[in-house]
């Protein structure tokens, strides 16, 4: 990582009732890098995205975007700054097609965009990740690849500075799976800046330049690929999530 | 484009005959006509925000009343135009406030709400009308003759209609249909939902509350109980679901059967309309959910199969 920080993550933290469900966690992600969030189910990596997107109130600790203190935004005014995001069950718009799923994150995000001017870029969009054809398509009629596609392409039409994926390539077939990755890794080669919850070893070993593992709420290693998951703590967790 | 052009030029054609309603129908005929023209708007205009955002609004009538009532209180000493804005400003300023306090509710909170809203307003009204003017009734003394009405009811069907048409090409229109599907992804797009809301109840109030005023002459006499009656929000609502709240023309299909049967069943058993009321209500949401305009479509929609090889 060189510069400055593109999110910077302090101390954030988060209860449900008496339950710390993300306990003073801190990380960074660079410009144009992407970063992995680790951690056996429960651990609190969806509670991150949700304080960092502003779908959720934070407890304490600090947000910034580009230097920038973002938490406690409400969810529009996060998108608008730059910062779009997934959802780990799939969330298609069902009663809008393919392509007005896109014309309403073009015409709402950071690029506002929309009429005439945005059709071009909307079948672009669609392009891109592989939906060409399908604008007219209801979600419902979409594989749930396609669904996937179709919610990374909404969230791009964002105009974004940081992609939040909530384990986008959970749930798809070899095939699929390789695809998915060469998408993820088209991005980071024209710059985009992610931030991955991901558990499928392939992608994360591929994709990510560093990560941070979570348990139980906190941090408890972060790093290289290789060096986190060697940790002994990391080891640890894991195992003991398995035998419960 | 084409296709909106020829829209536009239908729509121009059906309110240039319209227009001539007033020197062929009788005295009766133009009462029914205006009865057609009063529901067409409350229940577009109900539309415009209900239609998209699924939020289901029973204060039709407290805006309506507030209307009429700007007219029976400054009818008299102010010009009609004049009025007629304060009414608007009036019915908005309310919309906004209650707008804020309360599209953060969700599903049946807000139905509540809105109902309370509306009883709220008509006990307010009473109470200051027995308490500090110390009349419970008023006489509406404005010089406007049915016909009038009737074109201005006219007037303000087209400007709805076109408001209407005009919003759901806007990006408001966009933004309120992404809202009506999933809140929550509309956030993460980028839209202020709280703020698409409160300006679209407040519009579409504005044009209950015009219609309200523009009706209040009607009455030669008006008290609270007649221009708050609850019974209005209903009826609204009834229609606009029988038509097809998801169409701009889809309230209208509703609005001309319901008000024919409505003046028929009002006509013969006074003293039941409410029970008849709420048996029709039962019988439309059961038998044709989607509406008229549901079932136009499904029928089309065989039809074309029907016709493909
Ligand atoms: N809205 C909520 N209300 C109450 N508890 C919640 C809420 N959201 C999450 N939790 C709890 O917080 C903890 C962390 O949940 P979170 O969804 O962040 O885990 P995760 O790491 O994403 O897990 P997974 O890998 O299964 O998706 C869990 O114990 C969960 O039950
Ligand atoms: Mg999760």
């Amino acid at each position: 990582m060189s510069g400055a920080a593109l999110l910077q993550v302090d101390g954030l933290t988060r209860r449900f009732g008496g339950l710390v469900a993300v306990d003073g966690v801190s990380f960074a992600v660079g410009e144009g890098e992407i970063l992995g969030l680790l951690g056996p189910n429960g651990s609190g990596k969806t509670t991150v995205l949700n304080l960092i997107s502003g779908a959720l109130r934070h407890d304490a600790g600090q947000v910034a975007l580009a230097g920038e203190a973002i938490h406690g935004l409400p969810p529009h005014r996060v998108a608008r700054r730059g910062i779009a995001r997934t959802f780990q069950l799939v969330r298609p718009l069902g009663s809008l097609t393919c392509r007005e799923n896109v014309a309403a994150a073009l015409a709402f995000g950071r690029r506002r965009v929309f009429g005439t001017g945005a059709a071009a870029e909307i079948e672009a969009l669609l392009d891109r990740v592989g939906l060409g054809g399908r604008g007219d398509a209801l979600p419902e009629a979409l594989t749930y690849i396609d669904q996937k596609r179709l919610e990374l392409a909404r969230a791009l039409a964002l105009g974004p500075r940081l992609l939040l994926l909530d384990e986008w390539l959970a749930g798809l077939n070899p095939t699929e799976l390789r695809q998915g990755i060469e998408l993820v890794a088209a991005l980071r080669a024209q710059g985009m800046a992610i931030l991955m919850v991901e558990h499928v070893m392939d992608a994360i070993r591929s994709l990510c330049d560093r990560c941070v593992v979570m348990n139980a709420g906190r941090v408890i290693a972060q790093g290289t690929v290789e060096a986190a998951l060697a940790d002994p703590e990391v080891v640890r967790a894991y195992l003991g999530d398995d035998d419960a | 484009m084409r296709r909106g052009a020829v829209i536009v030029a239908i729509a121009a054609l059906a309110l240039g005959l319209l227009a001539f309603v007033p020197w062929i129908a009788d005295g009766y005929q133009l009462s029914l006509a205006i009865g057609i023209l009063n529901y067409a708007v409350l229940a577009t205009a109900w539309t415009l925000f209900s239609g998209p955002t699924r939020y289901v609004s029973l204060a039709t009538v407290a805006f309506f009343g507030i209307g009429a009532y700007t007219v029976a209180v400054l009818g008299e000493v102010l010009a009609w135009p004049v009025v007629l804005l304060i009414a608007l400003g009036t019915g908005s300023v309310v919309a906004l406030v209650v707008g804020f306090a309360t599209l953060r509710l969700s599903g049946v909170y807000f139905v509540i709400f809105t109902f309370g809203l509306a009883e709220l307003i008509r006990q307010v009204v009473t109470w200051f009308e027995v308490n500090v003017t110390r009349t419970l009734g008023r006489y509406v003394f404005v010089d406007i003759s049915q016909e009038q009405i009737y074109w201005q009811l006219l007037g303000l069907t087209a400007l709805v209609f076109g408001a209407g048409y005009a919003i759901r090409r806007s990006r408001l229109g966009l933004a309120l249909r992404v809202i009506g599907d999933d809140e929550v992804v509309a956030r993460h797009l980028g839209i202020g939902t709280t703020a698409a809301k409160v300006a679209l109840f407040t519009f579409s109030a504005g044009f209950m509350t015009l219609c309200g005023a523009i009706m209040a002459p009607r009455w030669t006499y008006i008290d609270p109980a007649i221009a708050f009656n609850p019974v209005v929000s209903f009826q609204v609502l009834i229609m606009a679901l029988l038509g097809g709240a998801h169409r701009l023309y889809g309230p209208l299909l509703g609005v001309i059967p319901l008000t024919l049967l409505f003046e028929f069943l009002l006509a013969r058993f006074p003293n039941h309309f409410s029970i008849l009321i709420g048996l029709a209500f039962m019988a439309i949401v059961y038998a044709i959910p989607r509406g008229i305009t549901g079932l136009v479509e499904q029928a089309s929609a065989r039809l074309r199969r029907g016709a493909a090889p």
